[in-house]
């Protein structure tokens, strides 16, 4: 199984900390919102992503796979 | 060859990101993690905002343990009362010894408390702090509509829970010995328009008073302030600052004066030298940050423990595996601080340490001081801190920019 990028948007607050340790996936829109751009990355990233969800604020994130 | 074993006192974020980061950096020993809660690392932050409104347990706080760190052993509610650095051991408040080969120092900080004498200082005698979920469980239970709240302490968690008794609908006074609310890391004005924003939402201010006694026996009744001021109280919340956790590593020639002192690479200064195997992560680390200067800080922020955490293990796996060691703990590593902060629909953030700037050096960068803004903190050239009041992606975009110009350079170019 892959990876898989899980945000709990009634958790997520749009703080955007996941956009920095995983910029080819997570991303603010014009509006501030969180958008995932990439919800099954390579394996190549699960670092980042991890990173990303260790920086959420509110644990927003949960990394399956 | 036996295992080495890492021991990690504390089994909060810092402690768990530093467990993480051994397993990712390949330690194969046995890592132990003693807390002094039953809870297993749980987020704090929610405390003192969304916590005291609804649903909260620690099932919705507790952080999510990587895949690759499920082989770590939890010592609850198992807290350490000493430690033998030369004999390579801690003991715990049962009396047990435990050896070490590396010993992580992650203990944390307790919620200050005024020595002021008066009703116990427990939350059953309407005497709250801020600090664990059990204190956010006993301070919930009591915002009770048209309670009587007083909040000692203007800093962030006090405005935190001045903004969330006042949207409970309680009578919210707060007491603090400085001019404005968050004057000290924001400057006076932001902090004045703060103010504002909070007076206009109901919150009574009593600024530049300190507090001389409360009032009442099993229970608090009451508060008098240093201008003769006697205000009725429910509920009173000691929102002071903080108290590291440290007396466990007395009597060994490190520098406790405020948190442990340690070098770059998060390790222990003893007697002035980098101690071996003996590492501070999170709020009681004191390190220098080249970002920012050569004075070494310690950095109560969310982000310090995850940062910190990361940077002693890189030093520990090298130093237990004998690999690079001196290379590891001689490349410069460097934190950015971040803060954010929740009060009516406001949402602050903030890089860097604005707390540094130059008394004339805070402008206002972006928006209106009235509705959404970035303010800049500056130390002579530097930018060495923002805070946006909204306006969230813009604040964003000045991240990298934070710090000394002269070490932004040398990054650049490397």
């Amino acid at each position: 199984m892959g990876l898989k990028v899980v945000v709990d948007m009634n958790v997520c607050q749009d703080h955007g900390q996941c956009v920095f340790a995983a910029p080819e996936v997570f991303e603010l829109d014009d509006n501030g919102r969180l958008v995932v751009m990439v919800e099954e990355p390579d394996e190549s990233m699960r670092s980042a992503v991890e990173d990303a969800a260790d920086v959420c604020p509110v644990q927003a994130i949960t990394i399956e796979g | 060859m036996t295992s080495q074993r890492v021991v990690i006192a504390g089994a909060g974020l810092g402690g768990l990101r530093t467990a993480e980061a051994l397993r990712a950096h390949g330690f194969e020993g046995e890592i132990v993690i003693f807390g002094d809660e039953a809870h297993a690392p749980y987020n704090r932050p929610p405390l003192s905002k969304e916590a005291l409104y609804g649903e909260i347990s620690h099932e919705k706080l507790a952080f999510r343990v990587r895949s690759t760190a499920t082989d770590l052993t939890w010592r609850l509610n198992d807290p350490i009362a000493g430690s033998d650095l030369d004999a390579h051991t801690v003991t715990l408040a049962s009396g047990e010894v435990v050896t070490y080969d590396a010993l992580v120092a992650a203990t944390g900080v307790s919620a200050r408390r005024l020595p002021i004498p008066g009703p116990p200082a427990t939350a059953a005698a309407g005497r709250h702090v801020i600090r664990t979920l059990d204190d956010a469980l006993a301070l919930r239970a009591s915002l009770t509509q048209d309670a009587r709240v007083v909040v000692l302490g203007a800093g962030f968690i006090g405005c935190e829970v001045a903004a969330t008794a006042r949207q409970l609908g309680c009578e919210v006074h707060c007491v603090a010995i400085d001019s404005h609310p968050m004057i000290r890391p924001l400057g006076v004005e932001l902090a004045a328009e703060l103010e504002r924003r909070h007076k206009e939402r109901g919150v009574i201010f009593h600024l530049g008073v300190g507090l001389t006694a409360f009032e009442g026996e099993s229970h608090v009744t009451g508060v008098v302030l240093s201008d003769g001021t006697r205000l009725a109280a429910d509920v009173v919340v000691e929102a002071l600052g903080s108290r590291c956790n440290v007396e466990w590593l007395d009597g060994h020639g490190l520098d406790l004066t405020d948190g442990v002192l340690t070098d770059n690479a998060l390790r222990a200064v003893r007697d002035g030298v980098p101690l071996d195997g003996v590492s501070a992560v999170g709020d009681i680390a004191r390190f220098p940050n080249p970002r920012f200067d050569d004075r070494p800080w310690r950095i109560e922020h969310w982000n310090i423990p995850t940062d910190t955490g990361r940077r002693a293990a890189t030093a520990i796996t090298a130093y237990l595996s004998g690999t690079d060691y001196a290379d590891v703990v001689a490349t410069e590593w460097d934190a950015l601080p971040s803060f954010w902060s929740d009060q009516y629909e406001i949402r602050m953030q903030s890089y860097g340490m604005p707390g540094l700037a130059d008394a004339d050096g805070i402008r206002l960068l972006e928006g209106e001081l009235h509705g959404e803004c970035v303010m800049g903190y500056h130390r002579g050239e530097d930018l060495v801190g923002v805070v946006g009041i909204g306006m969230l992606k813009i604040v964003n975009g000045y991240r990298d920019r934070v710090g000394k110009a002269e070490w932004l350079r040398a990054r650049a170019a490397s």
